[in-house]
């Protein structure tokens, strides 16, 4: 028999017996990040593919979404802070290795960003709106005319706000089941995805919600086959990423993982969105609840289960 | 049974409530950038006062370090000092918990009964509570005597009331350390050599070949310079031989250790001695010289042959020849060690002799690496009268019946404080100084009963102990930290002594040990006995007539002196007269024979636990000592409370998992107060379970100790007496599982 | 720093040392003592390791750390600056020793190697203390370091080396 325990010193609050120094606010934080990032990348998508009238609520409405995710997601982060008066110390230095860095400063840029971009919307969507202040309205034709550029280059910072969600964990080599480069990948398939669910719940338009759905299904199958690739990529490797995984086969999460993550928040809604695009009635916001669910609990139980994870004890 | 003093948990009318308060406030401050927890402090900016510890009775001298707001911020060992080298054990690193638990005693406290008849402790002024107690005192002088007032002492405390009862008329006295404790080893030790081990034992291990630990274990018992030595001979690549029935610490660092069966280590000392004598292998100069009796062990012990000793003990026949010829390879050099808590089995004081007479055939005594000659510094006796005469005493307890005890029997004090075991002499009321007895003492009932009989108890304690809560007056005594103290002189390699000084003043209403015997003196006109106004007068005093002072020690801390007596260790062929009937070592001991005792060793069988039923052995965690150190902010914070240890084996067959709670029930049907976590470990055997003692508090006012962990005390229903001395074996018991909470069941039996 | 398994009894008088020197609050801990038994009663083995951060040469905790209130210190010591400490619990999640523990004050807070004591040449208050005198301490640069000295001819392992820290916490077996 093998027997290994803490003698003294150690039953401190939040970490013994298991890491649990990031709750709620994380997963949240991470959650909003990938779904900012799915409606911004989209958005930007259909007015580089010039596809602006069609996917109106893609470039429109959704994007309103975006920026309250992103300061909601920030305000979770900050929230879970423990020395928060000191909060100002991470703008005063850039720390390109430090993924929290990395990611405050994304956040610092593509939060005004998606302001930006909304404002530029502001006109069409409340039409009856009068800015009153001139420079404003000035301000709103320069964006307008460079619209194609923005949208690149919100493009690319939503990838890097979806790839970003993932490194925040794999980031972490100390913990085993964090441990992969397939997190950064799969984080950002499932943040797109999630956004795209949220595009389609909020669109009135048949048409965009067939677009959107087929290219949602796409991004379905990416994340199951690169989901299928972690847990193999785990059982290949060290004892310690084999415990990792089995905590998802058989262990505490199985159930919470493979019923609501993979088949309630993945094979399911594939399933529907399938029978709605071959013509079934399926009421629209049912694939996009369970998605959103889905990416919700993914991101639960990656936190809480990458931090139980551990090299010792 | 209703007794007229229940057990009172500690508590204040009133005070409570304003306690709580005032922590949920203070609790949260609100300075902006500032740090409420300062960081580390140089030691330049602290001041270090001299003191000795009190957390156990090794008493290393250390010194407290005081911040310039008047906080003690640390304790370290005084480099200078034989019995720490300037290293504490963890418990005197977080001796600075004893003064600053938040739950300690404040005020004195008297017993009060309400109307309905419950009782509860009253706050009150030191006048009245030492007006009590010594108005008590005189009336039971008067009525019965000075003699028929008891008291349990135990440390530095407990030295204070001996001087107050010895002055005041009395010797009626125990205290643990004896009957509990190392009385069979100085019985056995004395009766063997004429001379005693002390305490620091004489143990010369760092400059041993060959240590032997039956039963001590040593590194999680942290008596300290014994704990430095044994890693210096670990350095020295000594051999280490230790036999215990668990896989212990010291058995974890040793070379060999033998898993015996428990209670029967005599079988397999009296075969170790059978293979050095008929192998030829012990000292025959040393026995030739200085023994007496080797004829009659020879033949004692011929049958007793290690395959012999294998049917009883479980220990391989080939490990006992093998261990055998290590000790005697390595002898002289050999520390047989004595071991302290040795009642174990009511035949201790005769496992000890087996012990003692090994290390004599061995010639492991008074030599290098084996027993040394420790030297002391008598402390000059400060001018009093004679202490009156006492009509009777301890002594007369043991009397015929335990006829080499050679201190108070805790056990017969209880006796004979009831009446309805019609002792001649009987005791009406205690004082107790420095010991918790409810939890120290085994049979638990037989305590209960005593303190329900007598008519007064007086208890001088730092914490809300459970001995405080069967009070009729309760002292709070300032902690070590804050007071003067006796100059601690215990004997060593080199004479030493050692200051203890108050570092701050006495926090709370405490007071030290010494001013309230003093106050209660003066009340019984026993002023003579306590002619100074200060406890730093008498210190003074002494150390002067020692070629010190006060002022020098408050500097120094610890002083050596030359020796005296002689080198440590025997020369040569030394012609030497030891202390006994025959001035020899006596293999064959005469007093035993005198007495009626087996002169020499002979193994007993000793009941087994029966089926379902485990035996309870206990022991020590090296961070804590007994019950005082559990509520301790810094040592609780390194192990809040015990659990039972369980072979996997048995967890198996019981379906026990690590961490579930049980209750343990034993051979008398007595049920532990409070749960206990279970450890599944190979360390222990299957045919026992073991503890650390000193958990299982029951007084609420301990916050961090209370319900944590089960007393093994609980399960100790069953005592073996020590025929010779009066020890309290309590290795006799046996225990097995509740995996439910009783006091369901007797709920639902009620219903 | 070197750690004797053979000698360490796991008592604990470094972890209540370091507290008392550190002023480390209670219910936290910068050093804690770990007990591994192995094998079937009664072939079993037996060690104590008294554990703390490890100063690790290649320290993850200094790399996320978004501020650089964690940072590495000549001599190799990593430590934290409460002051730029945000407490965003990254380093905590980055070390594979679970070493660090966020202090009740909101920053977080680690081993420091005793740094205030060592610049004075004093060794860290829990190799000062240890009883069984089985921790040693000192520059592995210097071959006469205590540590160095310890590490010359005994076997000697490191925890997680899998995790790729390059830990400076030296195990003698
Ligand atoms: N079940 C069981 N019983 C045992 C043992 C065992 O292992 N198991 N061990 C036995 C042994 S070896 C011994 S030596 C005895 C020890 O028995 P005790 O000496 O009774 O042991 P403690 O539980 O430490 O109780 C000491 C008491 O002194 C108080 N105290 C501490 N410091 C001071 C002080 O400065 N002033 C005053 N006035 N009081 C103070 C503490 O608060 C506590 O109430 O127990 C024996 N009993
Ligand atoms: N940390 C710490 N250290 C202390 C104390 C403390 O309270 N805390 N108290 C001090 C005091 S006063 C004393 S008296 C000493 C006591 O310390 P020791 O004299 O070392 O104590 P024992 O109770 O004799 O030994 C306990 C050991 O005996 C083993 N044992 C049980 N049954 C048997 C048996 O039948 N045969 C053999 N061979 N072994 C058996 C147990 O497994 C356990 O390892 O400790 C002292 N040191
Ligand atoms: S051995 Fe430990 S508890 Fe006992 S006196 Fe020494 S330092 Fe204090
Ligand atoms: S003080 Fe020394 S012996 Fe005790 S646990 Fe720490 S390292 Fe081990
Ligand atoms: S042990 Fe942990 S905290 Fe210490 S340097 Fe290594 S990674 Fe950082
Ligand atoms: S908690 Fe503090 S030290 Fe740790 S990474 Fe965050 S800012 Fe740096
Ligand atoms: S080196 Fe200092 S800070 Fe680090 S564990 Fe030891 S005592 Fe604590
Ligand atoms: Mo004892």
């Amino acid at each position: 028999m093998k027997e290994e325990l803490f003698v003294s010193g150690r039953n401190i609050p939040n970490i013994d017996p298991f890491l649990k120094i990031w709750h709620w606010q994380i997963p949240l934080y991470l959650f909003l990040g990938g779904l900012a990032a799915g409606i911004l990348f989209f958005a930007g998508y259909f007015v580089v593919r010039g596809k602006e009238k069609e996917m109106q609520t893609a470039v429109k409405w959704a994007p309103l979404l975006a920026p309250i995710a992103l300061v909601l997601g920030l305000g979770a982060l900050f929230w879970d802070l423990k020395h928060k008066l000191y909060f100002w110390q991470l703008y005063t230095t850039i720390r390109l290795e430090s993924p929290m860095g990395w990611g405050a400063w994304t956040l610092m840029i593509i939060t005004p960003l998606s302001l930006i971009w909304v404002a530029s919307y502001m006109k069409e969507i409340f039409p009856w709106w009068d800015w009153k202040f001139k420079l404003l309205d000035k301000f709103e034709a320069f964006v307008i005319k460079y619209r194609v550029p923005l949208a690149w280059v919100m493009m690319i910072y939503a990838i890097i706000l979806g790839v970003y969600t993932g490194i925040l964990l794999s980031a972490f080599n100390a913990r085993p089941l964090w441990n992969t480069s397939i997190l950064g990948p799969l984080f950002l398939v499932s943040g797109f995805s999630t956004g795209l669910a949220a595009t389609i719940w909020m669109s009135k338009d048949a048409a965009e919600r067939k677009v959107l759905s087929q290219i949602d299904l796409v991004f379905i199958f990416v994340e199951i086959f690169l989901i299928i690739h972690l847990f193999m990529g785990f059982l290949a490797g060290s004892e310690t990423s084999i415990e990792a995984a089995n905590l998802f086969l058989g262990g505490p999460f199985t159930v919470s993982f493979w019923v609501f993550v993979v088949l309630l928040g993945l094979v399911f809604p594939a399933v529907l969105e399938t029978l709605e695009i071959w013509g079934f009635h399926v009421p629209k916001w049912l694939p996009a609840v369970l998605i959103l669910f889905g990416g919700l609990m993914f991101r639960f139980i990656m936190v809480e289960a990458g931090q139980i994870t551990r090299y010792l004890y | 049974m209703k007794t007229r003093r229940d057990f009172i948990k500690i508590s204040t009318v009133g005070v409570g409530a304003a306690a709580i308060s005032y922590k949920a406030l203070g609790s949260k401050g609100f300075g902006l950038f500032e740090s409420k927890l300062e960081g580390p402090v140089s030691d330049e900016d602290l001041t270090p006062y001299p003191t000795y510890c009190e957390v156990c009775f090794w008493k290393c001298a250390a010194w407290a370090y005081v911040d310039k707001k008047g906080r003690i911020r640390k304790v370290l060992g005084n480099k200078n000092d034989p019995h720490c080298n300037g290293r504490l054990c963890p418990r005197g690193t977080g001796g600075v918990g004893m003064t600053y638990d938040e739950d300690r005693l404040k005020t004195p406290l008297i017993r009060e009964t309400r109307n309905d008849g419950t009782q509860y402790f009253r706050e009150a002024s030191w006048d009245e509570a030492l007006n009590k107690v010594a108005d008590k005192m005189k009336e039971v002088k008067e009525k019965h005597g000075p003699e028929a007032f008891g008291l349990f002492n135990h440390g530095t405390p407990g030295g204070q009331f001996h001087h107050l009862l010895r002055a005041y008329g009395s010797e009626s006295n125990a205290e643990p350390a004896f009957a509990n404790c190392r009385g069979p080893r100085m019985s056995a030790y004395f009766s063997t050599f004429g001379a005693y081990v002390g305490s620091p034992e004489s143990t010369d291990i760092r400059d041993t070949k060959c240590l032997v630990l039956i039963g001590s274990h040593i590194g999680e018992n942290m008596h300290n310079s014994q704990v430095q030595e044994m890693s210096e001979a670990i350095d020295n690549g000594a051999t280490i031989i230790t036999v215990d029935p668990r896989f212990s610490t010291a058995a974890a660092h040793s070379s060999f250790w033998l898993p015996i069966k428990p209670a029967t280590d005599i079988a397999l000392i009296m075969a170790w001695i059978h293979v050095l004598i008929y192998e030829e292998l012990f000292d025959k100069d040393f026995v030739e010289r200085y023994t007496f009796g080797f004829d009659q062990l020879k033949e004692h012990v011929k049958n007793m042959t290690p395959e012999w000793a294998y049917g009883i003990t479980d220990i391989e026949p080939e490990q006992i020849r093998r261990t055998a010829k290590e000790m005697a390879g390595a002898a002289p050099a050999v520390v047989i060690h004595p071991g302290r808590h040795l009642v174990w089995y009511g035949d201790d004081t005769q496992r000890a002799r087996a012990m003692a007479i090994l290390s004599a055939l061995l010639g492991a005594w008074g030599k290098r690496g084996s027993l040394y000659f420790a030297e002391g510094i008598k402390i000059p006796e400060y001018p009093q009268p004679h202490y009156p005469e006492t009509k009777w005493g301890w002594r007369d307890w043991n009397g015929d019946k335990y006829p080499l005890a050679t201190m108070g029997i805790t056990t017969e004090l209880l006796k004979a404080s009831i009446p309805r075991l019609n002792y001649e002499h009987q005791v009406k009321a205690w004082l107790i100084a420095g010991t918790n007895l409810p939890l120290a003492m085994p049979d638990k009932p037989l305590f209960k009963e005593a303190a329900a009989a007598v008519e007064f108890i007086a208890v001088m304690d730092t914490m809300p102990m459970e001995v405080t809560g069967y009070a009729d007056v309760v002292f709070p005594e300032a902690t070590y930290l804050e007071r003067y103290d006796v100059i601690r002189s215990a004997a060593n390699r080199e004479p030493n002594i050692a200051l203890r000084m108050p570092a701050i003043e006495p926090k709370y209403d405490s007071k030290p040990g010494w001013w309230i015997a003093k106050q209660l003196g003066e009340r019984l006109g026993l002023h003579d006995y306590f002619n100074y106004d200060d406890y730093a007068e008498v210190i003074d005093w002494q150390l002067k007539k020692l070629g010190t002072s006060l002022e020098e020690m408050k500097k120094i801390g610890v002083k050596k002196f030359p020796r005296k007596s002689g080198p440590l260790y025997m020369g040569e062929g030394e012609d030497f007269e030891f202390n006994t009937n025959t001035g020899k070592i006596e293999l064959y001991s005469v007093d035993f024979a005198d007495h009626g005792f087996d002169p020499i060793p002979k193994y007993t069988k000793h009941p087994e636990p029966p089926a379902n039923f485990y035996r309870l052995i206990y022991g020590r965690a090296p961070m804590h000592t007994f019950s005082r150190t559990i509520n301790n902010p810094n040592l609780s914070d390194l192990m809040s409370e015990n659990s039972v240890w369980v072979n996997p084996k048995v967890a198996d067959l019981w379906g026990l998992k690590k961490g579930q709670e049980v209750w343990l029930k034993n051979q008398d049907g007595a049920i532990t107060t409070f749960p206990v976590k279970i450890r599944v470990t190979e360390r222990i055997r299957w045919d026992s379970v073991y503890m650390v003692h000193g958990f299982g508090h029951a007084n609420k006012k301990l916050s961090r100790a209370f319900g944590r962990g089960a007393a093994d005390t609980e399960m100790i229903t069953n005592v073996m007496v020590d025929p010779i001395m009066g020890g309290t074996g309590m290795r006799g018991n046996f225990i097995t599982f509740l995996k439910e909470d009783p006091a369901l069941n007797r709920k639902e039996a009620k219903a | 720093m070197a750690i004797d398994t053979k000698k360490c009894v796991g008592c604990g008088d470094c972890v209540v040392a370091c507290q008392t020197e550190n002023n480390v609050p209670h219910g936290y801990c910068r050093d804690w003592i770990v007990e591994r038994v192995d094998g079937t009663y009664p072939s079993l083995s037996l060690e104590f390791r008294s554990e703390r951060c490890n100063h690790c040469d290649n320290s993850p905790c200094v790399r996320c750390c978004p501020t650089g209130a964690s940072h590495i210190v000549d001599g190799g010591v990593v430590l934290v600056t409460p002051h730029k400490c945000i407490g965003c619990g990254a380093c905590i999640e980055s070390c594979p020793y679970d070493a660090r523990y966020p202090h009740p004050e909101g920053h977080v807070d680690k081993c420091t190697f005793c740094i205030h004591r060592v610049e004075k040449g004093q060794n860290p208050a829990c190799v000062d203390v240890c009883p069984t005198n089985c921790l040693h301490f000192g520059d592995l640069d210097d071959p006469n370091s205590a540590v160095s000295l310890a590490l010359k001819d005994r076997k000697w392992k490191v925890l997680a080396p899998e995790a790729g820290t390059k830990p400076q916490l030296y195990f003698l077996t």
